[in-house]
């Protein structure tokens, strides 16, 4: 399933997932908050290492809501 | 301010100026720069007559390109012209790359060494033309006409009547070919109302000559936001007789004839160079970097190489580098159509091949600025999570964009390429500029591309003798008008053959750099580029591969 973004439910433990996530940022400014995403993008992003998947992963950010 | 004295040329009077009615010739090139002469120089080679017309009487002045890649330096090899460069320029292929108050990472543009030339050498333009002009000088066929203004030009279905100025008055030419190498203000251009479109990144950058004695390595230094420039980048560029090349990126908002005083360049300088630094300006400007291009580089009889045609920012190196590339593919042709080898629509192909190279430069270029220039907040953001990332990980290191150093531009898409119909990995894909390696021909060490001369040039890789119908095949297609001459490439010194050169691969270096077997045969244009290749020598297929290439209807 290398081509298709995957969307599905995967993640063993969500919660504990998004609560590292707002840890990561906490006391951070938005200027120092947007720095560390981009940084945590970048990385993930080489992780993926599929221009196809990461493409398709934009335009779903792109979505509007 | 410059250090330096510019050799100046004289203008004599041609016998042109004096003749009843316009004389007639074969090709003007107008403007001796580094791409006019390298021109000039590779059509009087292959035979053609031609008028170099200059509107000045010396080298250029000035910060002009300085970097020249090894493609570059293989052209003017070819041509006879590269010992002194390589004697005056300095040589590199390490960058550093700085963020803020550290090193980020370094890079080295040639890792593997088998190479003739190295990844680059740093020498001023005006070294460039002074030493393309002595060579220049020395050949009959070139016509150098200073102190020549072309002021207007009227194209004709079969060249075109060209109007020039002189100290000693007007007078004008009739030519079958005019080249324009004007430059990126190109009056040629102007003069024929032609279209030049792209877009101007919104920044200055200050560039500065300086002549002083410094121990910094022979590297290409890029900053980021260092504290010594606090806001923009830096970059430091050794070049020949201790001139070093600074460039420092100043802003939109700042007032460039403000900043071009000493007064203000002095400071920054000393903050970079350290307050004990002994330098000497040599020369100082600011610019404003844009990426245009002409639509077509062809227009009839008149064509366009060079800055005149194409508008990169320096990022990259890719101005100088893809117009002595320009000339390196418009000669051969340009001398072909003239001897009646090749029809006027093979020149159509000097248009796609070096269009599409144009918007390869434009793009690395457009990229590199971008990145230097972030356009916005988001943009700037990810600039600098890839610099602070770069530092632990490698793999930010390949996003960071100081600009993406030239590189010969394979000709891909060229319809003068015949497509692989054998099995191919690797190797030298056709369109792609032959490879270099070590080898000994003529019972000497030497260099691959040094055994290729300036015609189609066979590269049989083989260990065993070719079958007779083969070899006699092979020495009848370097017979004739367009010969095309084969050289056996052997690991092994005694497999000489009958009626074809021989190669010794000593290091086995080309077989490995052109994924070849034996009976392996790649055809090259006489520009050095791949046109075609088999995994068996097949003479009809050579045959064929050279009327494409030459845009003979076979």
């Amino acid at each position: 399933m290398a081509d298709t973004l995957n969307a599905d439910p995967g993640l063993s433990d969500p919660d504990e997932l998004y609560a590292s996530l707002i840890e990561a940022h906490q006391g951070l400014s938005y200027e120092e908050s947007a720095a560390l995403n981009a940084k945590l993008v970048l990385l993930l992003a080489n992780h993926v290492d599929d221009v196809g998947v990461l493409r398709q992963a934009i335009r779903a950010a792109c979505e509007p809501e | 301010m410059s250090s330096l004295t510019h050799p100046t040329y004289p203008y004599r009077r041609s016998p042109d100026q004096d003749a009843a009615r316009a004389a007639r010739h074969k090709v003007a090139v107008i403007g001796a720069g580094p791409v006019g002469l390298t021109l000039a120089i590779d059509l009087a080679r292959r035979g053609v007559r031609v008028i170099l017309l200059d509107d000045d009487n010396t080298v250029s002045v000035g910060s002009r390109a300085i970097c020249h890649a090894k493609r570059t330096l293989e052209i003017w090899s070819r041509l006879g012209c590269v010992k002194p460069m390589m004697a005056k320029g300095v040589t590199w292929r390490m960058g550093k790359v700085f963020f803020r108050d550290r090193p980020v990472f370094g890079f080295d543009l040639m890792p593997e060494g088998g190479n003739a030339f190295p990844a680059f050498i740093n020498l001023q333009q005006y070294h460039v033309e002074r030493i393309l002009v002595e060579a220049a000088l020395e050949i009959d066929r070139i016509d150098m006409r200073w102190s020549n203004r072309v002021v207007g030009i009227t194209p004709r279905t079969d060249g075109a009547s060209v109007e020039i100025e002189t100290p000693g008055g007007p007078y004008a030419i009739d030519v079958e070919w005019l080249i324009a190498c004007d430059g990126v203000r190109s009056p040629a251009r102007k003069m024929l109302g032609l279209d030049f479109r792209g877009k101007v990144f919104e920044d200055r950058f200050l560039i500065a000559d300086v002549k002083m004695k410094a121990d910094f390595p022979t590297e290409r230094w890029f900053w980021f936001q260092p504290p010594f420039h606090a806001g923009g980048s830096a970059l430091l560029h050794k070049q020949a007789d201790d001139v070093w090349r600074i460039d420092l990126q100043l802003g939109w908002s700042t007032d460039p004839e403000e900043e071009k005083k000493p007064e203000k360049v002095i400071p920054r300088l000393r903050s970079m160079l350290g307050p004990q630094a002994k330098f000497d300006l040599e020369w100082v400007s600011v610019y404003t970097f844009q990426c245009r291009r002409m639509e077509k580089f062809r227009h009839g009889r008149v064509i366009f190489a060079g800055d005149a045609a194409h508008q990169v920012s320096p990022f990259g190196a890719r101005g100088g580098n893809s117009g002595v590339q320009d000339a390196d593919n418009l000669a051969w042709k340009l001398a072909a159509v003239i001897s009646g080898d090749a029809p006027e629509s093979l020149i159509d192909s000097y248009g796609s091949e070096r269009e599409a190279a144009a918007d390869e430069n434009i793009r690395h270029s457009t990229r590199s600025t971008d990145f230097i220039t972030p356009k916005g907040d988001a943009s700037r953001l990810f600039r600098d999570a890839v610099l602070s990332l770069a530092r632990n990980h490698a793999f930010a290191r390949q996003m960071v964009n100081s600009g993406r150093l030239s590189t010969a531009t394979i000709l891909a898409d060229s319809p003068l390429n015949t497509p692989d119909r054998d099995d191919f990995e690797g190797g030298v894909i056709p369109g792609a500029p032959a490879a270099d390696a070590p080898v000994r021909y003529d019972d000497a060490p030497g260099w691959l591309l040094d055994a290729i001369d300036g015609g189609f040039t066979g590269l049989y890789f083989t260990d065993g003798a070719p079958s007779a119908n083969v070899a006699r095949a092979l020495a009848q297609l370097a017979e004739g008008p367009v010969p095309v001459r084969t050289l056996a490439i052997s690991q092994r010194p005694a497999m000489a053959h009958e009626g074809l050169g021989l190669v010794v691969d000593v290091e086995g270096l080309a077989a490995q750099r052109y994924g070849a077997r034996g009976g392996t045969y790649y055809l090259l244009r006489p520009d050095q580029h791949v046109t075609a290749r088999w995994r068996a020598p097949d003479p009809a297929a050579i045959a064929a591969a050279r009327e494409r290439a030459l845009a003979r209807k076979p």
